[in-house]
């Protein structure tokens, strides 16, 4: 019988070798798992660096139209605006959007514009960039909670609207963003319907304010902003500013909105911003500034209730929220 | 010394990589490079970090029944303790910014928001479970004892799923991963118990 016991010398592992593969396996653990944690990190914090490269776009001045900023409020950086976004068709992680969107092919363009109204027609991006632009910079309050400064360029969408002749038997606007699950295969994840829908009543669709925004920070809109075309209303959460517009209906009726058919009893048609109206899950009588710490108090109406209140005389703003 | 005995190297190991992700957060924010709005970030970062070492405490046991892995048990305490750090630095986010210390807004805002209510009861649940987990509070209550207070990470974890689901606006695809995780660490023990019965069971020949 063999005397298992024993091993020859020349098996046994010289103690030199034996500690500098320890220590060289130590030293592979210690690397790797730093890495795997520092990568993991890494691939879920933000780290949007975003350039603007839009074209640039020309604008008139406009002195009469008052969309005055408290002088404590600053507008928001580039990095911010473009950094920053909420566009479930390419992302549902805000600081995703920039990169995932990078690619989005939005020239060539069109919006079709019909429904009841006189001559529809359909626009494509030289008729947009025809309109008369100009700057405008507004409160852009999120849904969620945060908000920024943004100066917008475009031209008012009673403008656009003014030249298809709406009939008089229309009282609402629908809107539809583009959709195509090859250039926006991350929109499986959305956990909303697409294509993306809004609307808005005929009087705030045709009100001064409202703006069909082709760019920002003077020049043409980058893609995670809704590129090329875009809606902007001020007063209302940021989702009703539907992004990358393909088609305007005009409606003898409400139309469908997306997040309203998500969660009818969150979201509701007017969406209008309001701080005594609270979102089921969170308050809305405060609100986060991108690039302040503390925070807001939330403005009736975004700060626009001088222009805009009258539209809502009558009405219950927290039964039709 | 083999790797599976060398708990002086293990414990090294997991107390740097799981006080990483709080430093780099940390220098992150001091270059301010946490995104356009870093109390968000660090607010979700600390959840899905405390659900994240929840869930590695629960991997510890069918780890070691099915690979035989039992020198990770000796770091579970320190993982249950990460997971206890990172929802206390969860909770301070949300004091300091989204309640602005005002501590009197806090019972209205746990009675308004249920997700708050989860969030905070599962919060408050750990806290024994951080109390009770030195060497000397284990003898004082003794193991069975110890281990029956202990199975209160279960309903910590359910809660902390639930928490993080009820808030997300429409994409569940995280808080998704993370109940099936869960589920299926929870199904591996109902299994275990269940086969355990059986097996123990008297049997009439």
């Amino acid at each position: 019988m063999k005397d298992r016991s024993h091993i020859p010398s020349s098996e046994v592992t010289p103690e030199e070798t034996f500690l500098n593969r320890r220590f060289f396996m130590k030293s592979a653990i210690w690397a790797g798992s730093t890495l795997a944690t520092a990568g993991l990190y890494r691939t879920f914090s933000p780290r949007p660096e975003v350039k603007n490269t839009g074209a640039a776009i020309a604008t008139v001045a406009e002195p009469s139209v008052q969309t005055v900023l408290a002088p404590d409020e600053k507008v928001n950086s580039f990095t911010d605006i473009a950094g920053y976004n909420n566009y479930y068709e390419f992302s549902t992680d805000k600081s995703e959007v920039a990169a995932k969107a990078k690619d989005f092919v939005t020239d060539p363009w069109t919006v079709q514009v019909g429904g009841l109204v006189q001559k529809p027609r359909t626009f494509d991006l030289a008729d947009l960039l025809k309109f008369e632009s100009v700057e405008r910079t507004y409160r852009f309050r999120c849904v969620e909670g945060w908000s920024m400064v943004i100066p917008w360029v475009g031209f008012p969408l009673s403008k656009l609207l003014n030249q298809v002749e709406p009939l008089s038997a229309a009282t609402h606007v629908a809107f539809e963003t583009y959709y195509d699950i090859k250039q926006m295969p991350d929109s499986r994840y959305a956990g909303i319907d697409l294509p993306y829908v809004e609307g808005l009543r005929l009087d705030e669709a045709m009100h001064p304010l409202t703006l069909l925004a082709t760019g920002l920070y003077g020049k043409t809109l980058p893609n995670q902003n809704g590129a090329p075309v875009r809606l902007v209303v001020p007063w209302k959460y940021g989702f009703k500013s539907i992004k990358s517009v393909v088609k305007i209906t005009l409606m003898d009726r409400e139309p469908p909105t997306t997040w309203s058919l998500a969660n009818p009893g969150e979201y509701g048609f007017y969406s209008n911003v309001n701080p005594k109206v609270d979102h089921p899950r969170w308050s809305q009588a405060h609100e986060r500034r991108i690039g302040e710490m503390g925070s807001r108090p939330t403005l009736m109406f975004n700060g626009y209730a001088e222009q805009v209140a009258h539209l809502y005389k009558g009405m219950d703003l927290s039964a039709d929220f | 010394m083999t790797f599976s005995a060398d708990t002086r190297f293990h414990r090294q190991l997991f107390l740097f990589n799981g006080l990483l992700p709080a430093v780099l957060i940390l220098i992150d924010g001091w270059r301010g490079k946490l995104g356009a709005n870093p109390v968000e970030f660090v607010t979700r970062a600390t959840g899905v970090l405390t659900l994240v070492f929840l869930i590695l405490t629960l991997l510890v046991t069918p780890l070691r029944k099915i690979y035989g892995w039992n020198w990770l048990l000796k770091q579970r305490r320190l993982l249950g303790l990460y997971a206890f750090f990172y929802g206390f630095a969860h909770l301070l986010t949300y004091l300091a910014y989204d309640r602005d210390w005002q501590m009197q807004t806090v019972v209205g805002d746990v009675y308004k928001r249920p997700f708050i209510a989860i969030g905070m009861f599962s919060f408050l649940l750990m806290v024994p479970l951080a109390v009770t987990s030195t060497n000397a509070m284990i003898k004082k209550l003794g193991g069975p004892r110890w281990a029956q207070l202990h199975r209160l990470t279960y309903y910590i974890t359910i809660g902390g799923v639930l928490h993080y689901w009820i808030i997300v606006k429409s994409d569940v695809t995280y808080p998704f991963f993370f109940a099936v995780i869960l589920v299926v660490l929870l199904g591996y023990r109902v299994f275990m118990s269940i086969k355990k019965a059986r097996g123990s069971a008297p049997r009439a020949s």
